[in-house]
């Protein structure tokens, strides 16, 4: 029986089940110290003064001093200080380090620090700071406007802040060993991590790897912040000369760390009589926080998907994400898209309302299908599967008939079409030259990859494509835990590419060590001739073709398209909304562990609906203040409604086994569904969350 | 003081004051009992007390003298709902997985959905949604999958 394709037994052994799986939080080092780190409570300003106003005896303290080489996070840009040197940027930046042998103690410590405070800058659309800014023309908007047969429909949406809430709290431990650092963590990206070491500690520190530990979520949130958090412990360690442990409390690490960047869209949308698409004009402003961090590449990603999965042939979409006296923001699951994907959706809707028009059709009308041409210039292929997701998501849930039924009631039905890129942007792929290895064993073979297990399934889902590609069992492949000493570098665990690039390198090296093989077994190769190694690096499709000056050209390898639909129940008196079922027709290639599949389906849909409906946070003088899971409140048992998951095939040639990315896809669809759905009802709704309070405020249309 | 932990008899010295779960981590070494949020409202540190599922992070240690408690730990490894998690993917990134075993073991026989929802209504996951976590505890219970429940179809 073929592995791929089957829901076989996971790799991860039963230890997270036990309790016998090792998080960061859970693995002590002799001599081990804790860290904290002491963080500003101004949004903007100058440190004046330092004091510490407790006894320093057995303290080691860290401020940027202490930093050997480079005080910057090495990421997209350097302009993220490890340590804040004179100026503050934003609430809860990192300023002094202190770690202690007693936690108790080591909390107890006070530290008050003096700001000369400068007037703070929380508004996106007043911000002249702008970190990226991007411009994808197609045809010609501004003469599709004067043709005098169309109708101009047009909206402002926005989107809130989201914060990951991945239910393990940031952590890493940071040990000293012979003349070099072993850094043991939570985190998505080891490799990450090393280069934003290499850069705070340069040449004289060397020999660093970074280790990662069985990781409690990420969701794009420990994308980047661990480099920060690393970067903060081995500082402690190098001073101390002891391991040192920093592990977050739910607050700092929501307060601190990064979330999903809110969003503002404009759509300005010329449309015939009978539906189809003149121009779209569309304007997205993000909000970037203090720091640069991974803003250009969200943005873009946003920007991408801003015109949603339909064919029009005049586009103009300009995007801006700029500064603002508020912490960094960054990696969230989707990245960009669901911001920009609700806003086209929602639009869409409105649209139809304004043509009188079933918005089905209107999107029927306008959905991409092969050979249609993206806003940036790419031809897309036989795996568009628009139509397809469209299609059975509307029969299957019996939709038009449930639409008609609920008029007038308090029960209503909306849907949202929507794609998603799988792998790196353009020529991001090509540029990032990800590695990959196999290496055999006494046993079998064993896979060598920087790709982390985070809940997805990588370990199990690679190792299917191994064991199919090879033809040996299943049981004999290993997979290694991801040690920057140890294993290949094949690019960070994000941008749904963790299956269909680096499994396709895997996938590679399988067909390579096959044919080194010959007709022996792993076991008996090895027993004659000792070890073999087969590393390969990712070779995207040779028809790519990307030219980033102009944003123009084959924006991703291949899509997923989704369709949600959304039935709810509303509460006239409380103003709350009630999810009843969502079905989620999706289309990713080809499934590689169905039940994996269908959860990553399900979860995403989870944390769509907590990002249509509850998830709010509130900023106060440029700080989360609801930062607990009290009152920041994400989906429980009792708020997820039904989910119905339909698994749709239409392979991507370029995929291992034909699969494209899957781990983004299911966030775009459920926050336009439900909003559409309440619009149905006569709720104006153009903003999320839709909480009761916000919808109270919603005129009836 | 003394309590009994998966069983067999414990002394502890130290605060009374301390939280349960630094005492159940840091002292008697049940790192299976994960902190989520220190706030009671996540349910990843949940430990049986005297058989009821109760938050460890909020509880001092001294309440639990002369108490029953039960981590995950003491259910040893071969319970059928730990393999159970595994195989219905109701664990992904596992977080809250000793947890809500914990928080499910208090489940009666033959329990609805909406039973099986509201006994874990203390517990947040973010990886699943739920849903294969109630596949894992309705086939560990011998139920059918819910008639309404959550369907998969894969069409090729």
């Amino acid at each position: 029986m073929a592995a791929v394709g089957n829901s076989v037994a996971r790799k991860d052994g039963i230890g997270k089940a036990t309790g016998a799986a090792r998080y960061a939080d859970d693995i002590v080092f002799p001599d081990m110290l804790h860290g904290r780190t002491i963080r500003s409570t101004v949004p903007r300003g100058r440190i004046k003064s330092i004091k510490y106003d407790f006894d320093t005896t057995g303290f080691t303290i860290v401020d940027y001093r202490d930093v050997p080489s480079k005080n910057a996070v090495d990421l997209m840009s350097q302009d993220q200080p490890f340590l804040a040197e004179k100026e503050v940027r934003h609430m809860a930046e990192p300023i002094v380090l202190l770690a202690h042998e007693n936690k108790e103690t080591l909390n107890a410590a006070n530290v008050v620090i003096e700001y000369e405070e400068e007037e703070p800058l929380f508004d996106r659309e007043k911000s002249d700071l702008v970190f990226k800014s991007i411009d994808i023309i197609k045809g010609d908007v501004t003469n599709a406007f004067t043709r005098d047969d169309i109708v101009v429909v047009e909206g402002t949406y926005t989107t809130g802040h989201q914060e990951h809430v991945y239910i393990e709290p940031n952590g890493v431990i940071a040990v000293p060993e012979g003349d070099g650092m072993a850094i043991y963590g939570s985190m998505q990206c080891p490799f990450y991590v090393i280069k934003a070491l290499r850069c705070l500690l340069g040449s004289a520190h060397p020999n660093v790897r970074v280790i990662q530990t069985e990781t409690g979520g990420g969701f794009g949130g420990k994308e980047e912040y661990p480099s920060m958090i690393s970067g903060h412990a081995v500082l402690l360690a190098l001073k101390s000369g002891c391991p040192v442990k920093i592990v977050y409390d739910r607050e700092e690490d929501m307060v601190a760390t990064t979330k999903r960047h809110p969003s503002r869209v404009r759509h300005r949308t010329a449309v015939t009589r009978d539906g189809h698409l003149v121009a779209m004009d569309v304007d997205v402003l993000m909000d970037g926080g203090a720091y640069v961090t991974l803003s250009p590449t969200v943005l873009s990603r946003g920007c991408i998907h801003a015109a949603g999965p339909y064919v029009c042939d005049n586009i103009r979409i300009q995007g801006r994400t700029v500064f603002t006296n508020t912490p960094p923001n960054g990696a969230f699951r989707g990245f960009g898209a669901p911001q920009t994907e609700f806003a086209v959706e929602v639009h869409m809707e409105r649209i139809a309302e304004a043509l009188g028009m079933d918005s089905i059709e209107l999107r029927r009308i306008n959905a991409l299908k092969p050979g249609d041409i993206t806003a940036t210039g790419q031809t897309l292929r036989d795996d568009c599967s628009a139509h397809m997701v469209l299609d059975e998501a509307v029969r299957r849930t019996d939709f038009v008939k449930k639409r008609e039924q609920w008029k007038g009631t308090n029960r209503a039905i909306g849907l949202s079409l929507f794609y998603h890129g799988a792998g790196f942007t353009g020529a991001g792929e090509r540029n990032l030259k990800s590695r990959a290895r196999l290496e055999l064993t006494p046993t079998g073979v064993r896979i060598a990859v920087g790709s982390t297990e985070i809940g997805q399934g990588t370990r199990t889902m690679h190792a299917q494509i191994v064991t199919d590609a090879l033809g040996i069992p299943y049981e004999t492949i290993e997979v290694a835990q991801p040690d920057t000493s140890k294993v290949a570098d094949s690019g960070p665990t994000v941008a749904s590419r963790t299956c269909m690039v680096v499994g396709k390198i895997l996938e590679d090296c399988a067909h390579e060590m096959k044919e080194k093989l010959g007709k022996l077994s792993p076991a008996e190769y090895y027993a004659k001739n000792g070890e073999m190694t087969v590393e390969r690096t990712y070779e995207p499709p040779d028809w790519i073709q990307w030219d980033d000056s102009l944003y123009r050209g084959d924006a991703y390898a291949t899509y997923g398209w989704g369709c949600d639909v959304v039935e709810l129940a509303f509460d006239p008196d409380t103003y709350e909304v009630k999810p009843i079922r969502i079905t989620a027709v999706q289309e990713f290639g080809r499934p590689i562990h169905p039940a994996l599949a269908r959860g990553q389906i399900e979860g995403g849909t989870a944390q769509g609906l907590g990002y249509a409906l509850l998830e709010r946070v509130v900023m106060r003088n440029g700080a989360m203040a609801n930062g607990q899971l009290t009152n920041y409140v994400i989906p429980t048992t009792l708020d997820m409604p039904e989910v119905d998951v339909v698994m749709m095939e239409n392979p991507y040639p370029g995929g291992p086994f034909g699969a494209k990315g899957l781990g983004e896809l299911p966030m775009d669809g459920p926050a336009p569904a439900v909003v559409n759905a309440l619009r149905q009802m006569g709720m104006d709704v153009r903003d999320i969350p839709a909480t009761p309070e916000h919808l109270s405020n919603c005129a009836v249309a | 003081m003394q309590f009994t932990l998966n069983g067999k008899s414990k002394e502890i010295s130290g605060n009374p004051a301390a939280r349960l779960i630094d005492v159940l981590r840091e002292e008697c070494l049940m790192t299976g009992v994960k902190e989520g949020c220190g706030e009671g409202e996540c349910g990843a540190c949940t430990v049986l007390i005297d058989g009821e599922p109760v938050c460890s992070c909020i509880i001092p240690a001294g309440q639990v003298e002369g108490a029953d408690v039960v981590t995950i730990e003491g259910l040893g490894g071969n319970h059928p709902l730990q393999e159970l998690m595994m195989n219905e993917v109701g664990a992904q990134c596992g977080i809250c997985t000793p947890g809500m075993i914990m928080a499910a073991t208090k489940l009666g026989d033959a329990p609805t959905l909406e039973e099986v929802k509201t006994a874990l209504a203390g517990n947040l996951c973010r990886c699943t949604g739920y849903s294969a976590i109630y596949r894992a505890v309705m086939k560990w219970k011998g139920m059918p999958e819910p008639e309404n429940g959550d369907k998969l179809v894969i069409l090729e």
